[in-house]
């Protein structure tokens, strides 16, 4: 099979072999249409899979207010189309623009923390006149991007130099978001980064003995940390001591999860969530709402969702042709997981509360936007692949 | 191995690397999801009873435990404002099966009338489906006892003891204190919502409104488990709410209640103020109404007549009044001729009974038609010589008067702590042209300079000015509160006084020559006020006025008695007492009142018997 693959990689004659075989195969037809509009139809298939199910969600968690899922629709149609722009065109010119967009991103978390608006007690929006946005979104994707260009520039795995230089570059942008407050989105971006890094094939005992030093860096982070952050923390391991606050939402969520079960109770027959026990239902808690609902086997059936998702994502970057785009798709992929993971992990108490959306389910439409961006430019890296020579 | 830098880049290795590094993290997802899984299980499985009961049966609510309010004190420890246990009727309409016939049942029971279930159902409208809403306040004994005993027909209705909000000195001190109510639309924009959960009422006038941050405290809350109904079985957890701060006033009870007393009948206002600290020792305003009413929502019709009385009894006339000063505005007028080398103490006009602009024949009369004659400082003030002040506001011209009288916080807010303060009208060429788009004319520089005209000043400004003026200069801003104190501390903590400025006059002994002539007022054989200034072991300086009343702003539908009693000059007296370093200063306006002098002046000097007569030192703590 290897070799197979291999012989494909070397020949366009016998890429476009393989294809054409494929097409004469029924059913094959739409999906060659697909790939000439540069789309991925599984990908596809599994974002509009989670889409609609997210409708379904929210129009039980929010109170079966059509208007609430309407304007989740706009967001919906406006992250699509930013999905299929994106898929258009060809990663080299990301490659291109890396070290533009990463730079003009550090400039405005600059600007964001000397003049940005406040809203829910941190600094993140940047008020443009006629609209806000978090520039710590477009780090989300400039990140990895920017990593992954600078160490495939040479051969891999990098030099210990050039592995030092990517680690400032993720730092930097990882603290400046952690200063406004927001820790989560700061790991999560650090993580995307890291995430590159790992994928580059640093040696291990490099990866160790960072691991290592991180330990030992727990305890300084916790100083760095803001009280609230701290609190929030403290209450994941003892969820009574602070009832009104953030303790509050794990023992809500927990009973509305557990009480959910196997079947779960049913759509629109939720009790926590509907009697308004579950805080931040439609956002970051929305998890415990189908939980309740669709119990142990709705949250199964979702999670394979999210990591046949993924693991598509994975394929695409083992798929890719040059090692960029190799380190680029293989963290968008593992990095929309990792998304998951801290949602569900914080709802169900295995991790601290960070404000971490559900992707694609979640009520919002900033994350919305970036995670299926992300997809753009998986498509993108996937369909463009067989125009070009390695 | 060779120097990465010159190694080739080689993709098959390199493809395989990064492939190799791929299929881990792949499988270290699948571990990380394992265990997410791991933990639904435990959750959704094991736990499930434990969950599913407590989500079922029984239920963690938590309700909001209201702080106490802060209660209200004079400067001697008199109650102004307290909170008083009072039972209402509330049910959570979540928790009631069906609404209409639980309210048909509860207002036979409890002989509702129509307009308290128009009430409820209005209150409804703007509290969510699980908040509690008040079906009927105050109940009786009786009432909570037959509800009690019916109570299990009504799940989800029960009978809650709260505090309200009382004013046991009822409406003496109504435009000071101010009220509470029930907090409305616009008010829980503003308020942080998660503090005021279960408190009903905040302040909407007066000390109330201002120090409402200090007066509401921080709301605690208790954990507890309900059951199906809704009812609390135990309660868990609990943390008790920070009461709010008790406030300390300057105002005095016995004065306040003299100055009430003195007004009588009259429309009007008084305000004496501290002159070393600015306190506001009374503050008057007539007529006025009974803060209690308004503590529960007052009635429709009670507000109609309140709004709606020729009277304005809501209206605060000590802090939003605008009168013409008249002659109080003299002193003023007189210490800016002085400070501008217009004229000294010594100078002296003629009176002939008018006054004529140069080149002009159009007479400004003064109120004594055959003439004062010769007349100095000293005799002018005392006699209250228009045609003295007509020369002099004519000699200083209006725009020096107006920059003078700026200092004194004519035409300015005086910072008093108690919202809604008007800043009254100091009138100026460029505020003419602006306004009125006219030219100033000279002749209104001279009814400026008697406080006619364009003037309008308000009680609290004239006290301010007048104990600026007692003070020679040294300027405080008006403060009611005094000190505050809260629960747990036995020590009262005083606020600072605010000593706002002190005024740029050149000589000392341009203070000296107002002030003897303000005690010439009050002592002089020929003085306006003389009649006051009798039996006292101590001189004090004041100053009479005598205010017209050019028309009213009314539509003319009253009945011609009304009207000719509105028609009636506004009677106004300004003192400070001692004359040398004082203790007080009054303001009285008096409105229709008639003279200053035979209305106003015997008011402001019962004002100075009872603060003197009495001995006041530090206010008793409790």
């Amino acid at each position: 099979m290897s070799q197979l693959r291999n012989e494909v990689r070397q020949s366009p004659r016998a890429m476009s072999g393989l294809l054409q075989d494929r097409r004469r195969v029924p059913g094959f037809q739409w999906r060659s249409g697909l790939h000439r509009a540069h789309m991925d139809g599984f990908l596809i298939l599994g974002i509009l899979t989670l889409l609609l199910f997210s409708s379904v969600v929210l129009y039980s968690s929010g109170g079966e207010d059509v208007g609430l899922l309407l304007r989740q629709g706009v967001r919906m149609a406006i992250a699509i189309t930013v999905m299929i722009i994106l898929a258009q065109i060809h990663p080299d010119r990301f490659k291109d623009v890396a070290f533009w967009i990463y730079a003009v991103g550090l400039l405005m978390l600059i600007a964001v923390l000397l003049f940005g608006t406040i809203g829910k007690g941190a600094q993140r929006w940047l008020d443009l006149g006629f609209f806000r946005f978090q520039p710590s979104e477009i780090m989300k994707l400039a990140v990895p991007l920017v990593v992954a260009v600078y160490l495939a520039d040479r051969p891999l795995p990098p030099s210990f130099v050039r592995m030092f230089f990517a680690l400032v570059m993720i730092a930097v942008p990882a603290l400046l978001i952690a200063k406004q407050p927001d820790l989560g989105t700061a790991l999560l971006i650090a993580s995307s980064g890291l995430i590159v890094v790992f994928l580059s094939g640093v040696s291990w005992r490099l990866i160790m003995s960072f691991l290592t030093l991180a330990a030992a860096a727990a305890p300084v982070l916790w100083y760095l940390m803001h009280d609230y952050q701290r609190r929030r923390v403290m209450t994941l391991f003892n969820p009574e001591s602070d009832p009104l606050g953030a303790g509050y939402h794990i023992i809500q969520s927990k009973i509305a999860i557990g009480s959910g079960g196997l079947q779960g109770r049913g759509w629109l027959q939720g009790t926590q969530s509907h009697l308004e026990f579950l805080p931040e239902r439609s956002t970051d808690f929305i998890f415990a709402v189908i939980a309740e609902e669709f119990g142990l086997i709705g949250l199964t059936l979702l999670i394979t969702v999210y990591l046949l998702i993924t693991a598509r994502g994975l394929y695409i970057a083992a798929q890719a042709q040059l090692s960029y785009m190799k380190l680029l798709a293989g963290s968008i992929a593992i990095t929309f997981l990792v998304y998951v993971f801290v949602n569900v992990g914080m709802v169900t108490g295995l991790l601290p509360v960070v404000g971490v959306p559900l992707p694609l389910i979640s009520y919002g439409g900033t994350s919305m936007v970036t995670l299926l961006a992300g997809f753009g430019i998986l498509m993108s890296i996937h369909t463009h692949r067989r125009m070009m020579s390695p | 191995m060779i120097d990465p830098r010159h190694r080739l880049k080689d993709h098959f290795r390199e493809s395989r690397l990064v492939s190799n590094r791929l299929i881990f993290a792949g499988l270290l997802s699948l571990v990380l999801f394992g265990i997410i899984i791991f933990r639904l299980v435990m959750l959704q499985i094991v736990e499930f009873e434990h969950f599913d009961s407590l989500s079922n049966r029984n239920r963690v609510d938590i309700e909001p435990l209201p702080p106490q309010r802060g209660l209200i004190y004079d400067r001697n420890g008199v109650l102004l404002a307290e909170n008083i246990p009072t039972f209402s009727l509330e049910l959570i309409p979540e928790k009631v099966q069906n609404l209409d016939e639980t309210i048909a049942e509860l207002a036979e029971l409890l002989s509702l009338t129509a307009e308290d279930i128009d009430a409820f159902n209005e209150r409804r409208k703007r509290h969510r489906a699980f908040e509690e809403i008040v079906v009927r306040n105050q109940l009786t004994q009786k009432e909570v006892a037959l509800f009690s005993v019916n109570r299990h027909r009504f799940p989800g209705v029960d009978v809650v003891g709260r505090l309200i909000r009382h004013y046991p000195q009822g409406p003496l001190f109504a435009h000071a204190v101010g009220y509470v109510g029930r907090i409305n639309q616009q008010e829980t924009q503003v308020i942080d919502r998660q503090n005021y959960k279960g408190t009903l009422q905040i302040g909407k006038t007066g000390v109330e409104k201002q120090y409402e941050d200090l007066l509401h405290g921080t709301v605690g809350y208790r954990q507890v488990e309900t059951n199906v109904q809704g009812r609390t079985v135990r309660e868990l957890f609990s943390e008790p709410a920070t009461a709010g701060q008790d406030l300390y006033l300057h105002l005095d009870i016995n004065l306040q209640q003299a100055a009430a007393e003195a007004l009588g009948d009259y429309n009007g206002s008084v305000v004496v103020l501290d002159t070393k600290n600015g306190g506001v020792l009374a503050l008057v305003s007539k007529p006025d109404y009974n803060p209690n009413s308004f503590v529960n929502g007052i009635s429709v019709k009670e507000y109609a007549e309140l709004r709606d009385s020729i009277d304005q009894p809501l209206f605060n006339r000590a802090l939003r009044g605008h009168y013409p000063p008249g002659s109080t505005f003299k002193p003023f007028v007189a210490l800016a001729g002085l400070e501008l080398n217009v004229v000294t103490q010594q100078s002296r006009t003629y009176c002939p009974g008018f006054y004529s602009l140069p080149g002009n024949t159009h007479r400004y009369r003064c109120w004594k038609r055959v003439g004062h004659g010769h007349v100095d400082l000293k005799s002018a003030m005392a006699e209250s010589c228009d045609v003295y002040f007509y020369d002099l506001a004519h000699a200083i011209g209006i725009d020096r008067l107006h920059g003078f009288l700026d200092l004194f916080g004519f035409g300015h807010q005086t910072g008093v702590d108690i919202p809604g303060e008007s800043k009254g009208l100091s009138p100026s060429r460029e505020w003419k042209r602006n306004q009125r788009n006219q030219a100033w004319y000279p002749g209104e520089t001279l009814i400026s300079g008697i406080g006619q005209g364009f003037n309008q000043m308000t009680p609290i400004q004239l006290a301010h000015a007048t104990a600026t003026l007692g003070m020679m200069g040294t300027v405080y801003t008006p403060q009611l509160v005094r000190a505050t104190k809260t629960d747990n501390d036995e020590g009262m903590q005083l606020l600072g006084v605010q000593q706002a400025d002190s005024l740029p006059i050149q000589k000392s002994s341009h203070w000296q020559s107002v002030i003897e002539s303000m005690v010439e007022v009050v002592h002089g054989k020929r003085g306006t006020a003389r009649h006051i200034g009798t039996d006292l072991p101590f001189q004090f300086a004041g100053k009479t006025g005598t205010a017209q009343v050019f028309g009213i702003a009314q539509d003319a539908k009253y009945d011609a008695e009304l009207l000719a009693k509105k028609l009636h000059d506004h009677a106004l007296f300004v003192a400070f007492a001692p004359a040398v370093d004082p203790e007080i200063a009054i303001a009285v306006v008096v409105e229709n009142g008639g003279s200053g002098s035979a209305t106003a002046a015997p008011i402001a000097r019962k004002l100075i018997d009872v603060y003197f007569g009495i001995e006041t030192d530090e206010p008793v703590t409790q």
